[in-house]
């Protein structure tokens, strides 16, 4: 371990650096009249002064989180190859327009007539993604991904209770992320699991025997979670449609394809984007997201309320008038400032930049493949698009795992790919470089990953005993879940 | 029209460019880049580029978006009473300045903790800021904001009690978390019951205990969507079984207020956007959830805990993860993937700096504020305030007019005034809700007053 690392480490708790005294802030004295608590409000509904709340100085705060924050990687300091998670640049020009006071300020309550720029944005965030969906409507009221799900099957169901039978079973291939069956089962339907086939694909066949009169949608990842494309999607959403029922794409993965081809042209009933991934929102260790999500004709009618609308004279409102509406997803407008930080990136980009996202991104993924597959095992030989699955076949005869050449990849400088996902890779390595990286970072990532193929041969023990480098070694994950320590104590 | 060649095109955004990708194709083995397409049939290729703008240079776009931003009016250039949910209080200048730290902002979900430990220890310390103000034992590391947090309080408390399908939501919760609820719960076969208010404005105590039967939660917010601070030990003696859920949408109010843990609550839910967050329109915010130690394995949401690692140092983890979707699928407590990380992070920036003076100078000042502004307008001849119960930093103000052409006469004083509730409760076109925090002056505050005074003069004209 590097003495940089050793320093970071002393950083303790920012409960464990109060000295009482210490003031981290300053207000202007009170200007009213001081009237006795008791007489506004009664002892009983009071608290005393939080006794084991902080006491630092904003020097202490500055320090402290400046050191937290070295003991993490980040996009701005390299490739970070998570796969399904589309780690792209975040320009910087999207965070200042979002903190333009005239947005930061702003209200969720205002009446129309006083945020008519913020209406404007969200009308044309909205015609923009009905572009690239090739959809006649979307609803930006979901704050992430898995929101966005819930949102699309609580349509489909209600679109299903309409015509009479709101139906039992949502269909989700093997290789699906696990947000798909939990929305689904939050939705109200149980889970009908699709074998994937050799390609890692769904078979005609096997969908069309799975489709009964019970099935109310099918949730499928384009492409999925091995990077590769449904080739035969528009059949599938002729079979779904035959039988009443709907295609839903978990857009999680249109990085590989935005301006390329569009879910609305292949069929799709409905689709969530996650706007942190393909529109340049950053990931804030977890979070903001938007999840706006888009719908074709016949569930129009079931979308969100309020929606924005623009009158013909050019001023723009909020419509709470679709009396099929599955209601409202959250309070107020949708993570507004998210949103904001997505337009500005596509106009950044343009109808040439938005294609060329995925042209970038997919040739990216497919010379890590190229130069990797000699030393990984790489379990669906399929084209792949925007990211590629590799499995640690090669290396368990040497008993190095994924775990360990993912841990090993920190000392190189990188953060590890996605592991163990999708499910139906033993052992997998997912990666995804997005269209950010230039070739000479992703020549470095094969070189270290080529590295730690020889290291696995060669001294296995320095694989399965990394990472080496990092502010903390391996954890014990089995105590901190059994014995949970789930907040700071005197 | 002919496609643009992406041998010649290039973005600031997207570095390699014409010479890298020859070279890369070579090394990938195929002739062109649209080659790698050709798993996506023809049929279902576009065969035009998006009709979208752009590109823009950046200078393209301050000017369009600030063009945007200039045509709202907001608390930037106006004095603004609006709260009912979403506050402006002191925002200080750290806050911003550390979340744009790129280790911070442009990290992921810190699945890998040997290299994301200053995201997981951030967490640990939210939770521990978020189990000393709610006196609850345990907090999950962030939810998307109070409604859906209330949501998911409400299925919680559901997996507590298999066999109620029974809830009890006060009426005077805010009507978006209890609209985001019935939406949440529309096929999971639950019954929600609304229950109203006293003449106080508090919860109907008489009304709730006849409702109690059957049920297997309660959800009331305090202080309310009136502003008024319910009474927690007078809601817990009426409600003897029931899951207790209590929701805060003024998380300064934690300041002063007695917290929920001690006086019979079990679930603590709420936003945190008045630490310090600004109102963007809405979010992002963050929502908050804190339970007793009992409901821990059945929460949602991550959990960041404490371990060791393999030379015994101290460090943080995500944990107790078969809850959620990536192990559970199906069967998860929640669908919850992304969440708020970075508006927690904030909000514990914002808990530190302010720390324990801090938090009780907010409150006791948007305290002391409020109800002086409520004293001088309850003086003006035709104020009438509806409600008598101890407020906070909100309440509700009636006119003898609509409350939109009294806060239609504000606006033309660059006042935002309040918010009119006709939208949310029937009889109540004449009532507007007012709130006031630490940064509103005393002349802000008596120039409110003479405003209202002369818009109900002009409105008796």
């Amino acid at each position: 371990m590097s003495e940089t690392a050793a320093n970071q480490l002393r950083e303790g708790l920012i409960f464990e650096h109060s000295k009482k005294g210490r003031r981290g802030y300053k207000l202007p004295a009170l200007d009213v009249p001081e009237q006795e608590l008791e007489a506004i409000v009664p002892a009983a509904l009071r608290r005393d002064q939080i006794e084991e709340e902080v006491e630092v100085s904003e020097v202490d705060v500055i320090r402290h989180f400046t050191r937290l924050s070295k003991l993490n990687v980040s996009i701005d300091a390299g490739l970070y190859p998570l796969g399904s998670c589309t780690m792209k640049h975040n320009p910087r020009i999207n965070e200042e327009i979002a903190r333009t006071p005239g947005f930061a300020l702003s209200h969720p309550l205002q009446p129309d007539h006083q945020v008519q720029g913020n209406l404007e944005l969200l009308w044309w965030l909205e015609q923009t993604l009905k572009e690239i969906f090739g959809m006649p409507r979307v609803t930006l009221q979901p704050v992430a991904g898995a929101h966005g799900e819930l949102t699309g099957i609580l349509m489909v169901h209600k679109a299903l209770a309409r015509s009479g039978n709101a139906r039992k079973y949502i269909l989700i291939p093997d290789s699906a992320h696990g947000t798909n069956p939990a929305s689904a089962a939050f939705a109200g339907y149980e889970i009908r699991e699709l074998k994937s086939n050799s390609r890692g694909t769904v078979d005609l066949s096997t969908l069309e025997a799975a489709v009964t009169e019970d099935v109310a949608a099918l949730m499928i990842t384009v492409p999925n979670t091995l990077g590769v494309f449904e080739s035969e999607i528009k059949s599938m959403a002729a079979i779904l449609q035959a039988k009443g029922a709907y295609l839903y794409c978990d857009g999680a993965n249109l990085n590989a394809f935005v301006g390329i081809a569009r879910p609305g042209d292949m069929g799709i009933d409905v689709i969530h984007s996650n706007l942190h991934k393909t529109f340049s929102t950053p990931h804030g260790g977890g979070g903001p997201g938007a999840g706006p999500v888009g719908v074709s004709e016949r569930l129009v009618p079931f979308i969100p309320t309020p929606t924005v609308e623009r009158r013909d004279d050019g001023s723009f409102y909020l419509d709470f008038g679709h009396p099929d509406s599955i209601g409202r997803m959250r309070a107020f407008n949708g993570n507004f400032n998210v949103l904001v930080r997505a337009l500005t990136y596509m106009r950044s980009m343009g109808p040439d930049g938005m294609r060329r996202i995925a042209q970038i991104a997919v040739l990216n993924a497919n010379y890590i493949r190229a130069r990797l597959k000699g030393a990984y095992h790489l379990p669906y030989d399929a084209p792949s698009l925007h990211e590629v699955v590799f499995s640690d076949k090669n290396q368990t005869a040497k008993d190095v795992h994924t775990l360990d050449i993912a841990k090993r990849l920190m000392d190189y400088g990188f953060h590890p790919p996605t592991i163990y996902f999708p499910l139906i890779v033993s052992g997998a390595l997912m990666i995804e470089p997005t269209e950010s990286e230039p070739k000479e970072e992703l020549d470095a990532f094969c070189d270290a990953m080529l590295a730690i193929a020889r290291e696995c041969d060669e001294r296995p023990e320095l694989v399965r005993t990394a990472p080496h480098t990092t502010p903390v070694r391996r954890l014990d994950e089995a105590r901190a879940a059994r014995q949970p320590v789930l907040r700071w104590k005197k | 029209m002919s496609l643009p060649d992406p041998l010649t095109s290039q973005h600031r955004f997207i570095p390699n460019a014409s010479e890298d990708v020859r070279e890369m194709l070579d090394v990938v083995g195929v002739a062109s880049i649209d080659r790698l397409f050709d798993t996506i049939p023809d049929a279902v290729k576009l065969d035009r580029l998006l009709d979208v703008p752009g590109p823009w240079s950046e200078i393209e776009s301050r000017r369009w978006f600030r063009g945007l931003a200039a045509k709202n009016m907001t608390a930037a250039d106006h004095t603004s009473f609006l709260g009912g949910g979403a506050y402006m209080h002191y925002q200080p200048a750290c806050i911003d300045q550390l979340l744009l730290r790129a280790e911070f902002l442009t990290a992921y979900t810190p699945y890998q903790p040997e290299v994301s430990q200053g995201t997981l220890q951030s967490i640990f310390e939210y939770q521990t800021h978020q189990c000393l103000l709610t006196g609850l034992d345990v907090a999950n590391a962030s939810l998307y904001d109070g409604s859906t947090a209330l949501c998911e309080a409400v299925l919680l408390a559901e997996r507590m009690h298999k066999n109620k399908t029974k809830v009890i939501i006060a009426k005077s919760v805010h009507p978006h978390y209890r609209d985001t609820v019935r939406t949440y719960v529309q096929n999971l076969g639950l019954e929600i019951v609304e229950i109203g208010w006293a003449a106080d404005g508090r919860v109907d105590l008489n009304e709730l205990r006849g409702a109690c039967e059957g049920a297997f939660a309660i959800a009331v917010q305090s202080p309310n969507f009136f502003g008024a601070i319910e009474d927690y030990e007078a809601i817990a003696d009426a409600t003897v079984g029931l899951t207790r859920i209590a929701v805060v949408a003024e998380a300064t109010s934690f300041g002063i207020l007695a917290p929920p843990g001690p006086h019979g609550f079990d679930i603590c839910v709420g936003e945190g956007q008045a630490w310090g967050i600004p109102p963007q329109f809405g979010g992002p915010y963050v929502g908050f959830m804190v339970v007793r130690d009992a409901l821990k394995r059945h929460m949602p949401g991550r959990l960041v805990g404490e371990t060791v690692d393999v030379d015994g140092r101290r460090a943080y983890v995500l944990t107790l993860a078969t809850r959620e979707q990536h192990i559970r699928r199906g069967k998860a407590t929640s669908n919850i993937c992304t969440n708020e990380a970075l508006i927690a992070l904030a909000a514990n920036i914002y808990l530190s700096l302010m720390g324990k003076e801090g938090l009780r100078e907010v409150a006791v000042q948007s305290l002391q504020k409020a109800n002086y502004l409520r004293g001088k307008l309850g003086e003006i001849e035709g104020v009438e305030l509806p409600f008598a119960a101890p407020v906070y930093n909100e309440f509700v103000v009636r006119t003898p007019f609509l409350a939109r052409e009294i806060l239609a006469d504000l606006e033309h004083e660059k006042i935002l005034g309040g918010i009119p509730l006709d939208e949310f409760y029937d009889g109540f076109n004449n009532d507007f809700l007012v709130a006031v925090t630490e940064l509103h002056t005393q002349e802000q505050l008596d120039k409110f007053a003479v405003a209202v005074r002369a818009a109900i003069a002009r409105e008796r004209r």
